[in-house]
């Protein structure tokens, strides 16, 4: 059944876009992720103009992420003090992202950007998670016990002035490293289109130690402040969410989700982050392979404007 | 610019005066002027019908007619990128703006163009794709270029991929030897805006006559309200549909909620 899209000015298959609205929210659910850099290209792929897509996407996520954060918030699994210290670096940090964005734009080199930041981000994320979890799925086979980062677990990160404490996480951290990775997680989701989930659950654990059962709660709350905000902003700036193409994303992501998270409570938690680590290597190979090898079609054209 | 097409056509009338005494006068009829983008718009087949009245008391030409139309969609700027190999990646090292083409353009005929008039004709009255005029900016100046330059050619390459740009020398049907019908396929991803339809007659490799028709394609009802809404209400429109965001999240975990 086909159904004309209003602001991408194209028809497309509902059940399409609703298939790829569970299977992208089946992933989103078993890994905590938002699920941007899978359904951005995604929506590229079918013929959605790039715009369309990133701008429709993040209310898709916003969607998802507000499912699971009800979920978390019921099981006591927010920090709130902390979401909302990573929220006001965050903010700026989508600012200045949006900044860099228009000029880049500007140069016609948006797309390589885009690209490129895609292909080092995702291959060496992916790269690190699936050594970290290969190398603790064999510690297990050998019988060794698994590393424990204890909360208590110190690094360099927390000889750092301006320290808080943070309850329900049970950590005392510096704000510094905290108000880093909110920005570093802002700027980079403007630029890329993505809620950033999947950098961040990775760096609070590993730089702040912040335990397993708060962590993707947490960053879910995150993801939901700054893809809701992009929806407002993306709407009010260039007039390129589509409401439709979003509503059916949105109910095949939260119905995909709620079945995604069952699954994911299945696995354990090493074999989990090896499947994300691979998936999220795989689509960095994906860039690199469209930016090193010839492209079938070396000429491409773009609207510049209506005169 | 309104004085243009009068002006042409009292100029084709001395012209058809002069060399063949006698003028024809085209008749035209589209089935539809105003095409409606709603839900279910998967584009439209327009048809365009149409007689040759030959001047009072003569009757139509031994020789049979010609016909030609060009349909052109709203005109818009575009930009075609060329890629090339820097440090092992391939960026888009060169570009060329094509200002104010149209975004839809069809070129119909009864038969081959070039059966309908020689080539010298034809680059005149910009019959066929290759002959159609695309203004380049090129540095500070403005011109189409030859016709086999590359970035034209993928600029038509790829405006035909999409079906906004096409040729079809076998679209126009002659009923009689004087009616004709033409069908104008508008694809799903026709721009929306004002089309001008231009008909030229031809009658031994020389235009006789011309007339011009327009169309509309708007989009309507929920498509036309979602549309003029972002645009207008960005804010609101964002809020909006923000807000269905949650609701769906909301609903969702309620209706899946376990404990």
């Amino acid at each position: 059944m086909q159904i004309y899209l209003p602001i991408a000015d194209m028809p497309v298959n509902i059940f399409l876009v609703l298939g790829m609205g569970l299977a992208v929210g089946f992933i989103s659910g078993m890994f905590g992720i938002g699920g941007g850099f899978l359904m951005t290209p995604l929506l590229i792929f079918i013929g959605v103009p790039p715009a369309v897509a990133v701008a429709s996407v993040s209310s898709h996520i916003a969607a998802s992420s507000f499912s699971a954060a009800i979920n978390y918030w019921r099981r006591r699994a927010i920090d709130v003090a902390l979401a909302l210290m990573l929220l006001s670096a965050g903010i700026v940090g989508t600012g200045t992202g949006v900044w860099l964005f228009t000029e880049l734009r500007s140069l016609d080199q948006l797309d390589l950007m885009i690209g490129l930041s895609y292909v080092t981000l995702l291959t060496i994320v992916g790269i690190i998670m699936i050594y970290e979890s290969v190398r603790a799925e064999l510690r297990a086979r050998h019988g060794q016990p698994p590393i424990i980062r204890r909360p208590g677990s110190h690094t360099w990160l927390h000889g750092l002035p301006l320290k808080l404490r943070f309850k329900r996480s049970k950590i005392y951290v510096s704000a510094i490293p905290v108000w880093a990775i909110g920005f570093s997680i802002g700027f980079i989701g403007a630029i890329m289109g993505i809620g950033g989930a999947f950098l961040l659950v990775p760096m609070l654990i590993y730089f702040l130690r912040v335990p397993t059962a708060t962590v993707i709660g947490t960053s879910t709350v995150l993801t939901l402040v700054t893809m809701s905000s992009a929806t407002v902003m993306h709407a009010a700036t260039n007039h390129l969410v589509d409401a439709l193409l979003a509503l059916i994303l949105m109910v095949g992501g939260v119905i995909g989700a709620q079945f995604g998270v069952r699954t994911g409570q299945q696995m354990r938690g090493e074999r989990l982050r090896l499947l994300l680590g691979l998936l999220v290597f795989l689509v960095g190979l994906r860039f690199a392979y469209e930016l090193v090898v010839r492209p079938d079609d070396l000429y491409s054209i773009r609207r510049v404007g209506i005169l | 610019m309104t004085m243009r097409p009068l002006l042409l056509f009292s100029f084709i009338l001395i012209a058809a005066g002069a060399t063949a005494a006698r003028a024809e006068r085209l008749v035209v009829s589209l089935s539809n002027h105003r095409v409606q983008i709603t839900s279910n718009y998967v584009g439209e087949d327009l048809v365009l019908f149409g007689t040759v009245e030959p001047d009072p008391g003569k009757t139509t030409r031994p020789g049979g007619y010609d016909l030609v139309v060009t349909v052109t969609g709203p005109r818009q700027t575009f930009r075609a990128r060329r890629k090339s190999r820097v440090v092992g990646i391939w960026v888009n090292a060169d570009s060329r703006e094509f200002v104010r083409v149209p975004s839809y353009l069809a070129i119909l005929g009864n038969r081959p163009f070039a059966e309908i008039a020689d080539a010298d004709t034809r680059r005149r009255l910009q019959i066929g794709l290759d002959n159609f005029l695309l203004t380049q900016r090129i540095g500070a100046d403005f011109g189409d270029t030859v016709r086999d330059d590359p970035f034209r050619l993928a600029f038509v390459r790829l405006q035909g991929q999409q079906q906004l740009y096409y040729e079809i020398p076998n679209a126009i049907t002659f009923l009689t030897p004087a009616v004709f019908r033409a069908a104008i396929p508008l694809p799903a991803n026709a721009p929306t805006g004002s089309y001008r339809l231009d008909v030229k007659l031809f009658a031994g490799g020389a235009q006789i006559a011309q007339t011009n028709t327009a169309l509309e394609v708007i989009k309507a009802g929920f498509e036309q309200y979602v549309a003029e809404a972002a645009v207008n209400k960005g804010f609101l429109y964002g809020l909006v549909t923000a807000l269905m965001a949650l609701c769906t999240g909301w609903l969702a975990s309620v209706v899946f909620r376990r404990d």
